[in-house]
């Protein structure tokens, strides 16, 4: 075991991190700050304001012609030089780099523009006209399965893309027998970790070799490495991708830049020069990555002493407009622990694919289980609630036993170690559940909405590539079999017996250069600082393989080993050197402290640099056959990792951690705030290679976990449109949200790898979510709880649901097509003019370019109908429009109905309104309701700021009516947007 | 400010971490950009780009400022602080920084430079806040690793034993 081959004199120990002190400094190159080369141009992207839509044509011709942009491509171009990605299901959804023909979600890219910088190709995009035909979305995953639902890919037919079924044990005959069937609908958002770093890529094709040399901060897995090479229709090894050392944060969702890869080298190809790419947060947020969102059928066959003997899964997720690889893993990541942390021996599942009209699904932190464990652990609360019985109790009856280790899981997990039982009481007792009761007790005495939720997870580690085999036939995976997860290291001892060490782990922040510098100092005598470890990662160079990269908490049970077994090469090596010297065994030479000795006789020793010194300066003395130099690459994948078998069984992660949570919550009734009182977290994830850093992953997924649970979600229209597109309307939480648990460890060592370790990063994301929601079920005695529990949500589950305010009902009711992000208002004004000359004025094209603000052209193109150019904008945005309005229902000079839409590169609008005039003393009072409906950009962006926004607007355009008709003709004055600004603080 | 031509660079001149530096920039350029791109720093991060994560702050004539809300043409002429000003310039890590070591205040380290510009200028006005007072300093920055539990324990523990 992992002591007895380490001296653990650092593993295992609170070592502080050997990458802090760079990154403290400032001096990390993150991807933005790579070199490149002189001439390297700049990508912005076009993309779609529509969910769904035709794309009729696009002129890029006024783009071309701006100084300073290099290209324009459309899908046409890419369609032409690249392949469509190949995706997991055998189906006809066909995604390219750039939309072709259609766009199916808001965001999606149309166009790119190379240019000398990145400023030029912004201007360029609001310079490239797209002319689009919007169609129907389907948006609701539950309508989206509807018989005349829109359809997102009508080759497939259906946005159902996949069903599969699953049968482990007998479940009809559990449920046939049991005393209680419990069912429950849940459903889970869509949501992602959203990495503070953006995607960057750089591209450079070289011509000559026909190879593109890509520097990304991508994640892998390399599983999508040949979608990518064949997508570019080049061999894997003209594909050079590197990725640096230092990333901003990846949490799963920088797979996802594999798309703009292929893009990004496409654009080099196309320039013949260097590309380099930035995503900005709007389109990180409104088309990198979510979570699937997530609706679970469940049922539980019960016994009246709150044994669970069968569980029944219809889970659907919903992975938006395209199917990425490795999509959709969140539905098959888990399946061999479908029956969580329980002893449960029957189950059925039943797996559906949708599609719809929204941001295409990916990897984020959890891949699968906080959906999963929403359902499990939510019906086991239900469970308890419908018999009477503390929700513990019930927790406690189903647990896996202890001893029983390794235990096959119903569904296939090889479950290796642990003792679940027994790490509930220890954090019973260490997290002192029975005040926290008592807490309740007084709580609720007080009056207070006072809840004590529980979760009981087993979290996975290290995936089987075989995973998503299942989602095939038995025959056809049958055919070409999958499973295993390779890892890669490389430990170096240079001339001068210094160490170096390489490996596959891709980190984004984790702490993987300490951890290995710790691995490594143990085994060959030295200390972690003595251990230079290098993790910029290049396929051209450095041992990979397709499960290369940085997910599924691969690290600290595979790459480990890898490393591991690197350095046991070279130790193996120096002491077979050291021992011609020394005439002591090779085998029973002891590296301590620099030295390679003998252990009962240490003065027999020699320095550990002069033995790896020898295979440099002296290879003709080395033993027989030894080849010169020090450089050993461990390589491993476990043998537990194989392919489904002919049940369907399938073992889908190396290794499996347990994780106990428990806490105490009170609901603030006037304003709907869940406040955390008391969180305690129960970890037994092995053996701890590093327990400073194993709490900071837990204190990590912990926080991410508070913002899924009260915060974050990715919202939609019922257009489609998209509407969290800055951080302040995709709220993640702040030091002031996110408390400190109690950690709690308990180490059972995995008998499946040899240092002992599970993984740790990514527990909290699947327990701490549903135990919170179990705290609320219990303050509150509700069943139905939707994530994120905002206080609009919790507040309409205590008091039913908020009534608009009535000022801001609007006179008339004006109907709208969806409801997307609509703005609705009422206003009026004074005008010092009569009624008949504000009416002139309204039909006037000259006079009301001048009334409407940032109105470049307007022309007359019908009976009252208008064609203008516009600018307008919101907040950090600000953009042209074509604008099209009409007037109807005109009855000169009282009434009038306006109607049109707006649409540009920041969005599209439609929207209408009336005005009518009556006279009052010396003038007119004009009053005016209106109703705009928006998509795009603008709604992405405007969240709290739209409303306040199109008030000002309106405002302004009758006091500039009032104006010009006074006959005080309105000067340029200063764009209503920058008022807007001011009055935010936004602008001085 | 004199009015300045959209497409015309102008020279920017800042002392930048007690050194003076000279770049070109358009109007249009933001400060990160600037620092970034132009002079080749790497502490000014670009989170959000629209000024809610922190990542990109910096002090400007004592200033504490965001990097991306911040035109570089406005920053002619100031005094600029960013992180890499932190260290001895013998690269000892300051107490401050030490303490983030010690107590894991950092993971990607994205919002790390941006979150110990805030705090220099900030304890220097309190120099012993409360827990509650530095979450509720924090919370202009957003960190997506650390879950802050790290960070709240570096700053307490400096302000409780710091000899500097
Ligand atoms: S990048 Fe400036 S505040 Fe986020
Ligand atoms: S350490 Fe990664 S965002 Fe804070």
């Amino acid at each position: 075991m992992a002591d007895v081959a380490l001296g653990k004199k650092f593993l295992g120990q609170p070592v502080e991190r050997v990458e802090d002190e760079i990154l403290l400094m400032g001096k990390a190159q993150y991807s933005d700050h790579l070199p490149t080369r002189a001439g390297t141009q700049h990508a912005a992207i076009l993309r779609s304001p529509h969910a769904h839509a035709k794309i009729i044509s696009i002129d890029t011709t006024r783009a071309e012609n701006i100084p300073g942009v290099t290209a324009v491509m459309t899908g046409d171009d890419v369609k032409e030089m690249s392949e469509a990605f190949l995706i997991v299901l055998r189906q006809p959804i066909n995604q390219w780099a750039l939309a072709v023909e259609k766009v199916r979600y808001v965001g999606e890219p149309v166009a790119i523009v190379v240019a000398r910088n990145r400023y030029i190709a912004e201007d360029a995009l609001a310079e490239i006209d797209v002319t689009y035909e919007a169609m129907k979305p389907a948006v609701d995953q539950e309508e989206a399965i509807l018989d005349d639902a829109p359809i997102v890919h009508e080759a497939v037919g259906s946005n159902v893309v996949s069903t599969r079924d699953f049968t482990y044990g007998d479940p009809d005959d559990a449920f046939a027998a049991a005393d209680k069937v419990v069912k429950m609908k849940i459903r889970y958002p869509r949501n992602s970790q959203t990495p503070l770093e953006g995607f960057v890529v750089t591209a450079d094709y070289h011509q000559g070799e026909n190879l593109y040399d890509v520097a990304s901060n991508y994640q892998g897995p390399f599983t999508s490495h040949p979608v990518m090479s064949m997508a570019l229709r080049v061999k894997n090894s003209q594909l050079r991708m590197r990725t640096p050392q230092w990333s901003g944060g990846g949490f799963g969702i920088k797979v996802q830049i594999f798309p703009y890869v292929v893009l990004i080298c496409l654009a080099s190809k196309k320039v013949g020069k260097p590309v380099k790419w930035v995503e900005d947060k709007l389109e990180h947020l409104s088309a990198a990555a979510a979570a699937p969102n997530r609706l679970i059928k469940m049922e539980a066959a019960v016994k009246n002493d709150g044994t669970v003997t069968g569980f029944r899964f219809d889970q659907q997720d919903d992975y938006g407009a395209f199917l990425r690889a490795p999509m959709p893993g969140p539905l098959y990541r888990m399946h061999g622990i479908l029956t969580g942390a329980y002893d449960i021996k029957n189950l059925s599942v039943t797996n559906r694919v949708v599609m719809t009209n929204k941001c295409p699904s990916a990897m984020v932190r959890g891949f699968g289980g906080p959906q999963m464990y929403y359902g499990i652990e939510r019906i086991m609360h239900k469970v308890a609630t419908e018999l009477g019985m503390d929700p513990l109790d019930v927790i406690r009856k189903n647990l896996v036993p202890a001893g029983v280790f390794p235990y096959r899981a119903a569904a296939g997990a090889l479950i290796d170690s642990g003792d679940y039982p027994g790490a509930v009481e220890r954090a019973v007792k260490e997290g002192a559940l029975e005040d926290l009761k008592k807490r309740r007790d007084e709580m609720r005495a007080a009056g207070k909405k006072y809840g004590i939720g529980y979760a009981a997870i087993v979290e996975p580690a290290q995936s089987n590539m075989g995973y998503l085999s299942n989602i095939l036939p038995r025959d056809e995976r049958q055919r070409n079999p999958k499973g295993g997860a390779v890892a890669n290291a490389t430990v170096n001892v240079d001339p001068l017996g210094t160490v170096s060490v390489t490996a596959d782990s891709i980190p984004q922040g984790q702490g993987h250069m300490t951890i290995l510098s710790q691995i490594v100092a143990d085994v060959l005598g030295l200390t972690p600082d003595q251990i230079k470890v290098n993790l910029d990662f290049d396929t051209a160079k450095d041992a990979w393989s397709i499960a290369t990269g940085n997910y599924s908490s691969r690290f600290s049970s595979a790459t480990t080993v890898a490393c591991l077994k690197a350095a046991e090469k070279v130790k193996a090596k120096l002491a077979r050197i050291a021992s011609q010297t020394l005439n002591v065994p090779a085998d029973q030479l002891e590296f301590v402290d620099g030295k390679i000795r003998d252990p009962s006789n240490p003065e027999n020793g020699i320095n550990f640099y002069r033995a790896a010194g020898s295979a440099h300066w002296t290879p003709g003395n080395l033993p027989d056959e030894m080849e010169p130099c020090v450089r050993e690459t461990g390589s491993w994948s476990p043998p537990e990792l194989e392919s489904p078998n002919e049940k369907d069984q399938i073992n889908t992660s190396l290794t499996y951690g347990f994780v106990f949570d428990f806490c105490g919550i009170e609901v603030d009734e006037d304003t709907g705030e869940v406040k955390i009182d008391k969180y305690v977290t129960m970890h037994d994830s092995g053996t701890l290679l590093n327990p400073l850093l194993a709490d900071g992953q837990v204190h990590g997924a912990f926080a991410w976990a508070i913002g899924c649970a009260l915060y974050e979600e990715f919202v939609y229209g019922d257009d489609g449109s998209f509407l969290t597109g800055t951080f302040a309307d995709y709220l993640v939480p702040t030091a002031w949200e996110v408390p400190e648990p109690q950690i709690v460890h308990m180490e059972s060592p995995s008998m499946l790898t040899p240092l002992g370790a599970k993984g740790i990063a990514e527990g909290n994301c699947m327990s701490t979510p549903v135990c919170l929601a179990n705290a609320v079920a219990d303050a509150l005695d509700v069943e139905d709880i939707t994530l994120p529990m905002t206080p609009t949500r919790i507040s309409a589950m205590i008091h039913g649901e908020e009534k608009p305010p009535n000022n801001d009902k609007p006179a008339v009711t004006i109907p709208v097509k969806g409801e997307g992000n609509v703005l609705r208002g009422t206003g009026e004004t004074f005008v010092p003019a009569e009624p008949l000359e504000v009416w002139n004025t309204l039909l006037d094209p000259k006079a009301l370019a001048a009334v409407i603000p940032g109105c470049h052209a307007l022309d007359l193109i019908g009976d009252n109908s208008y064609e203008a150019d516009v600018s307008l904008g919101v907040g950090p945005v600000r953009g042209r429009f074509k604008a099209n309005v009409g007037l109807t229902e005109m009855v000169e000079p009282k009434k009038a109905t306006l109607s049109g839409g707006l649409i540009g590169p920041l969005g599209a609008s439609q929207g209408s309104g009336h005005v009518f005039l009556e006279a009052a003393d010396d003038g007119t009072k004009v009053s005016y309701d209106y109703a705009i409906e928006l998509t795009g950009t603008v709604a992405s962006v405007g969240g709290r700021l739209l409303e306040g926004a199109a008030k000002a607007l309106v405002k302004q355009f009758f006091q500039r009516l009032g104006a010009q008709v006074g006959g005080r003709p309105v000067s340029g004055g200063e764009p209503w947007w920058r008022n807007l600004l001011r009055s935010l603080g936004l602008l001085k | 400010m004199s009015k300045l031509n959209k497409d015309a660079r102008y020279p920017v001149t800042m002392t930048l971490n007690g050194e003076e530096v000279t770049g070109h920039a358009e109007p249009r350029m933001l400060l990160s950009d600037f620092l970034t791109h132009e002079i080749g720093i790497t502490s000014c991060h670009v989170g959000c780009e629209h000024g809610v994560c922190g990542a990109c702050t910096v002090i400007v004539d004592g200033t504490v400022m965001r990097g991306c809300l911040t035109l570089a043409v406005q920053a002619d002429g100031t005094t600029v602080e960013t992180a890499e000003s932190l260290a001895s310039k013998d690269g000892k890590l300051s107490e401050l920084q030490l303490a983030f070591k010690k107590h894991h205040g950092l993971q990607c380290g994205y919002c790390t430079t941006g979150i110990l510009m805030s705090l220099t200028a900030y304890l220097e006005e309190n120099p012993k806040p409360t827990e509650e007072e530095l979450r509720d300093m924090l919370s202009g920055h957003l960190c997506r690793c650390t879950g802050y539990v790290g960070i709240v324990k570096a700053v307490l523990d400096y302000c409780e034993n710091s000899t500097e």
